[in-house]
């Protein structure tokens, strides 16, 4: 199956769940820089990488793929479950990048900051689609 | 005050643009790379770098390595929840926290625990 963008599927997002994701977003990021903030960058790194908006997709898209299902007059527990359980592999190859981005930073936020973020955001990228690939 | 706003915002705008590309991609296990994106880490760090510096923020990438493995164990983790149990999907991702928890915090202590 080719990768594209289905720009209609954003409409069955609610605003409300935009809002709760823009929330729990801003909540998590505020709470990591307090942990840093309290005991230390160790500790406060190791919720950089903290499933903070995880729960939250993956209840989404097990509540759409079961609606869909049950307007369309069929069961659709199942269906949702496995439509996450889908997302969380997606999600499980996309921590190997997460770990490419951590150790770009690691090695390189102190000698050029602009370059390293730039450079660790195309390591997730790349090493999150090549485990993807991989796996398929 | 201001910095913790400012987190709030940066935080907020990052997640949710991740999370409505991992929304709009198909197939469905390629948009949940987005899961897994670094929404958070890339918000921290600009704050981090101007109030604390580079090498706070290397520090944190240090340890962020770990956690990024303690995010590998929790997702296949809520995956096997929800696939072999069929457990409910809010149930199976905060249960499986628990996950992230004790591999984040075990390989934290063993880490730092060689001499």
């Amino acid at each position: 199956m080719i990768v594209h963008l289905n720009l209609p599927a954003l409409r069955e997002t609610h605003w409300y769940e935009y809002l709760i994701r823009f929330v729990l977003g801003g909540a998590m990021t505020v709470i990591t820089g307090l942990i840093a903030a309290r005991f230390g960058p160790i500790i406060g790194g190791l919720f950089l990488a903290f499933p903070a908006i995880f729960p939250a997709s993956v209840t989404l898209i097990d509540k759409h793929v079961r609606q869909r299902k049950e307007n369309a007059g069929l069961p659709g527990v199942r269906r949702g479950r496995e439509a996450a359980a889908l997302d969380a592999i997606g999600a499980t190859l996309g921590s190997f990048g997460l770990a490419a981005f951590a150790v770009v930073i690691w090695l390189m936020i102190e000698l050029s900051p602009a370059v390293a973020l730039v450079l660790a955001t195309a390591a997730w990228l790349a090493i999150s689609m090549c485990a993807w690939a991989l796996r398929r | 005050m201001f910095e913790y706003l400012l987190r709030f915002i940066a935080g907020g705008i990052a997640v949710s643009a991740f999370a409505a590309l991992g929304d709009a991609l198909r197939p469905k296990s390629f948009a949940g790379l987005f899961g897994a994106a670094p929404s958070i880490a890339l918000a921290t760090l600009l704050i981090t770098l101007s109030h604390k510096g580079a090498p706070f923020a290397a520090v944190e990438g240090r340890s962020m390595i770990l956690g990024a493995f303690a995010f590998a164990a929790y997702s296949w983790s809520a995956c096997l929840l929800l696939k072999k149990l069929m457990v409910a999907s809010w149930l199976a991702a905060t249960a499986a926290l628990v996950v992230w928890f004790a591999v984040a915090f075990g390989s934290w202590a063993l880490w730092f625990s060689i001499p």
